[in-house]
């Protein structure tokens, strides 16, 4: 049975959206790091995230059909076309702040890409399989970094817990599931989100606890960012600074 | 309260067979980190196979005063070089 295009379009921006977003906000820090060797890895990541959007919304670009390019859609898209979850576009807050979001978007695309290299689309599976490596370093360099500044000092240890309040209800999103999911995993595609909470959980529930960390209790999520309903008031200033050049100048390379 | 990193000496092997060459050195809070920092700071360009990280302060150095007695009585003694070997043109390339 053919998927619905639309339905798989929706699914890549997903993911291409989220990691382009993320990229972006990472990208922020890029000379403004605690110090240098902080500076260069983070970057590092961002250049990770912003190839692995390449491949997914290169790979939308040619499901969609309309001639559009990967850059087309990230720079020429307003913020209600954008399919990211709320949690890549929050502001970064403090280094703390900005390396917890990442372990929390990272514990959640190492479970993702271990389900998607078995993907029945082989190009998804190519993707996966390739962006599952980066994936791998990076939870465990967010991981240890939580680790490390949530069982470090009294203060450190205060700014990871607020953090965490502050994130926690952006984490729910990312499980929600849809007709575009259930599309997916009716076709083998991908997993329904759903599924992925209890391994996410014990992941992250153990680099947390051994950070000293609470997980809040209350269950409320916040959502709107991968259905495209409502994103956070964040994104479109984002846009604004990523996009402004392609916006001002069209079509201009170099 | 100290705040800053230790100093770490960064080794990486550049491929499989070759030694680990010393490439320069970085701060991380511990072993573990510095070698996550080598990574990201030294191999981003596919330089390595393998990293080695030493705290700075577990290597002992020559000291430069030093370098009269220890490094130049050698000069003058040619003979410890083996080039007065004739190789046999079958042995090729040493």
């Amino acid at each position: 049975m053919a998927v619905d295009k639309d339905k798989l379009l929706q699914f890549l921006l997903r993911i291409g959206d989220s990691t382009l977003v993320l990229s972006h906000r990472v990208s922020e820090w890029c000379g403004h790091s605690p110090i240098l060797e902080e500076d260069i890895a983070l970057a590092n990541t961002a250049l990770d995230l912003i190839g692995q959007s390449q491949m997914w919304l290169g790979y939308a670009a040619e499901v969609q059909g309309e001639g559009k390019s990967a850059d087309d859609l990230a720079f020429l898209r307003d913020a209600w076309d954008f399919r990211n979850v709320l949690l890549t576009e929050l502001p970064n807050g403090d280094f703390g702040r900005t390396l917890l979001r990442q372990f929390l978007f990272d514990a959640f695309q190492s479970v993702l890409m271990g389900r998607l290299i078995k993907s029945s689309d082989e190009t998804v599976a190519g993707i996966a399989a390739k962006a599952s490596k980066e994936v791998a370093y990076h939870v465990e360099r967010s991981a240890d970094t939580v680790v490390g500044l949530g069982d470090g000092t009294e203060e450190s240890h205060k700014r990871m817990q607020q953090a965490l309040e502050y994130l926690w209800p952006y984490v729910g999103e990312m499980f929600e599931s849809d007709e575009v999911d259930a599309a997916m995993a009716e076709a083998g595609i991908a997993p329904d989100p759903a599924s992925l909470r209890e391994e996410y959980d014990a992941l992250v529930g153990r680099v947390l606890a051994e950070a000293t960390l609470t997980i809040p209790e209350g269950k409320f999520a916040h959502k709107g960012g991968r259905t495209g309903y409502m994103h956070t008031e964040h994104l479109g200033h984002l846009l604004a600074q990523m996009q402004w050049l392609q916006r001002a100048y069209p079509g201009c390379e170099w | 309260m100290k705040n800053e990193w230790p100093l770490w000496e960064i080794f990486i092997r550049g491929q499989h067979g070759m030694s680990h060459r010393h490439v320069g050195s970085l701060h991380a809070p511990d072993a573990d980190m510095a070698i996550k920092n080598a990574r990201d700071v030294y191999t981003r360009r596919n330089e390595g196979v393998s990293i080695w990280v030493v705290e700075a302060k577990h290597i002992s150095a020559t000291a430069p005063g030093e370098k009269g007695p220890l490094f130049e009585p050698s000069e003058s003694k040619v003979y410890r070089h083996p080039t007065f070997f004739d190789i046999p043109e079958e042995v090729g390339h040493m």
